[in-house]
């Protein structure tokens, strides 16, 4: 594990969706296991990768970090204090340590306010910065900061493209210097182009700032360049956690290994050598989730009488990766299935 | 043979400059700006909004028109003014013999009415009433409206339920039977509920906005629901902003294009509320001048006195198509979307 302070421990984190029947005497029949049992720290400083398919929880879990959503249990204790049940009137003030960007450049910015109304909204909100050319003097340090011209500050979101627009999102979160910013798949509304000048922004401003950066990504290529850690999610779950060089050198879940297995090969003649693991089926539904080991219905290595009685815990293996699996990939497996595994 | 800017371009020594100058004298345009530079092109809701104006003016200034035109005042009878048998007097026309001093009287370019009463004026002042009455009542749409359909759309929950179930009610509400109701049995000199209500402006504009604020309110009420689904609502109060804030500051501000919009749209529609409450005898009392009254009065002698009939409603035609036409063409250069 990476060592330094952790700024967030999350655990046994659970978010469920109520599914309500009846107009007017509703009833519960069901949930939505968004996140279920989720537990991990973040480090002061470091980038924690999430991924995971649609639907596995990624943005739930941000949403819970940043209390968006309020979390059916669990404890969420950011420098040492558990957020998870606080009220909003005691949220408030934290909430300058905290930020969130989002994934739709076009909807997170409001299309009826000025990109300097808009950039200026935490220092009105947290009554920083009272005076109105002050605060325009720092929209203007933050616009240039992200790399916009200061200039368009009285300008409309809709005369910005995709890319400036995030930078737009950027500068909104990083106005009152927080120390965690979560992004929520900040580049995957973007061209690939404008996805390396956000990811380069992102990693200017940790360096520059010491922001701690949770990163929700399913681009595999982008959470590598991005990360020191990644937590594979998968139903609600964390099936992986590890070091991003660990993780993709020596993948020990086989969810995680059939993932990175799915990464194209640049050369054909090393594409040759690698099994693809193609996974059967599909997800199953978060409202009906496998008992025990989530993944057991698709597992390559599953076996019956384990897989499906026993509930695997996150857990150290072989090359420092924490894997909820009981039978975890061995290097050879590795070497055959994964082409991003070292030689 | 003159050179082509391709041609000019393979010269060597031609300097390019971008089109339009340097990069920094590109201005910005506010959205007021460009919603003006889009309704200066739209001819016909230019021409309705001076209509408009025109009304408006008309209403204002009805009695310095009055006095310019050299009208009776709008309440003022003149039995000279009717023919032999009480028939109202033409446009124009000369009473059939002369008063008591000696002079003959001459109706007014409108004509007159049964009680010889200026049609000219009566439908000048008209006017008032009309836009008085849709004014306030849609002021109370807009607002009760606009209120209710926040609330519900944004608390959603047991608030949403009781609120949307309201609108149901009042959609479902015979508001007319009601107002005909009240105008029957509070028509007396007391009133009803010992003389709160009794038949006239303030009724009017009551019943007219109980019948209009559901549509506003669901109108809100939709685009509420979609809006606080935004991430920029998210973003606003992942930064700590107070409910209040949200649907003040972030919300509200979208809402501004369709409260417009629609509420061109109740105007037109609110005039011909009043009209139709007047014309079944509930509106103003009597001898106010109003188009829906005057028209009233005037369907049982129509075949003989034409313009007591069609002036007012010349007059109600008009003007609600012209508050349409500009309902229309505000519609076209609020919502960015429509192609022109």
């Amino acid at each position: 594990m990476a060592a330094g302070n952790p700024l967030v421990e999350v655990r046994d984190l659970v978010k469920h969706f109520p599914i309500k029947k009846g107009l007017i005497l509703s009833r519960q029949v069901g949930a939505v296991r968004a996140v279920d049992g989720i537990s991990f720290d973040i480090v002061e400083g470091e980038t924690l990768g999430l991924v995971g398919e649609s639907g596995c929880g990624k943005s739930t879990t941000a949403r819970l970090l940043t209390r968006l959503l309020d979390p059916t249990s669990g404890t969420i204790s950011f420098e040492g204090r558990d957020i998870a049940f606080m009220s909003h009137e005691e949220l408030k003030p934290l909430r300058r340590d905290m930020q969130m960007i989002f994934q739709d450049p076009y909807s997170s910015l409001n299309p009826r306010k000025t990109v300097g109304s808009i950039i200026a909204e935490p220092f009105v909100i947290h009554a920083v910065a009272p005076d109105p050319k002050e605060r325009k003097r720092r929209v203007q340090e933050l616009m240039e900061q992200v790399g916009l011209n200061p200039e368009h500050f009285n300008r409309l979101p809709h005369e910005f493209s995709g890319g400036q627009r995030q930078r737009i999102g950027v500068a909104r979160a990083i106005a009152l210097k927080p120390k965690l910013i979560v992004a929520d798949e900040p580049v995957s509304a973007l061209d690939v182009s404008i996805q390396a000048q956000i990811l380069n922004l992102l990693r200017t401003l940790q360096r520059d700032l010491g922001l701690t950066i949770v990163f929700i990504a399913h681009d595999l290529s982008v959470v590598r360049h991005m990360c020191d850690r990644i937590a594979v999610m998968y139903l609600g779950r964390i099936a992986e956690l590890a070091s991003a060089d660990e993780l993709y050198g020596h993948p020990r879940h086989p969810y995680t290994g059939a993932l990175l297995s799915a990464v194209p090969v640049p050369d054909p003649r090393l594409a040759k050598m690698k099994v693809r693991q193609v996974l059967g089926g599909d997800v199953p539904s978060p409202t009906n989730p496998p008992q025990a080991c989530r993944f057991h219905t698709r597992c390559p290595k599953a076996v019956a009488g384990t897989c499906d009685v026993d509930d695997p815990e996150l857990a150290a293996k072989a090359g420092g990766n924490l894997a909820a699996c009981h039978f975890p990939l061995s290097d050879t497996e590795i070497a055959a299935r994964v082409p991003t595994a070292a030689p | 043979m003159s050179t082509t800017a391709t041609e000019r371009l393979q010269e060597p020594g031609v300097e390019l400059t971008p089109r339009g100058g340097v990069a920094s004298e590109i201005t910005a345009r506010s959205p007021l700006q460009l919603f003006w530079r889009r309704l200066k092109s739209d001819w016909l809701a230019l021409g309705a909004l001076g209509v408009v104006v025109l009304i408006v003016l008309t209403a204002i200034l009805a009695p310095v028109i009055v006095d310019v035109a050299g009208t009776a005042a709008p309440r003022a009878t003149n039995a000279d003014l009717t023919g032999d048998f009480g028939e109202p007097l033409g446009p124009n026309a000369m009473a059939s013999s002369p008063s008591s001093d000696g002079t003959v009287a001459q109706a007014g370019p409108f004509g007159s009415d049964k009680l010889g009463r200026d049609v000219f004026s009566r439908t000048i002042y008209g006017s008032r009433i009309s836009l008085l009455v849709a004014f306030i009542a849609t002021a109370i749409t807009v607002l009760v409206g606009v209120t209710l359909g926040l609330l519900a759309g944004y608390y959603r929950g047991w608030v949403d339920t009781l609120l949307t179930r309201a609108m149901d009610v009042m959609l479902a509400f015979p508001v007319l039977v009601l107002a005909i109701g009240i105008g029957v049995a509070c028509s007396g000199t007391g009133g009803c509920l010992g003389g709160a209500i009794k038949p006239g402006l303030a009724v009017v504009i009551f019943v007219i906005s109980l019948a209009t604020w559901p549509y506003m309110a669901r109108i809100v009420r939709g685009q509420v629901l979609s809006l606080r689904e935004k991430e920029f609502v998210e973003a606003s109060r992942s930064l700590g902003a107070s409910d209040r804030r949200i649907i003040f500051k972030e919300i509200l501000p979208n809402l501004v294009a369709p409260i417009i919009v629609y509420s061109t749209i109740l105007i037109p529609q609110n005039i011909l509320f009043e009209a139709a409450l007047s014309f079944l005898g509930i509106g103003v009392e009597a001898g106010t001048p109003s188009w829906g009254a005057m028209i009233a009065d005037a369907a049982s002698i129509f075949r003989e006195a034409w313009w007591y009939m069609t002036f007012p409603g010349i007059a109600l035609l008009v003007t609600v198509l012209a508050f349409n036409l500009v309902g229309d063409g505000l519609q076209d250069a609020l919502n960015p979307r429509t192609a022109k």
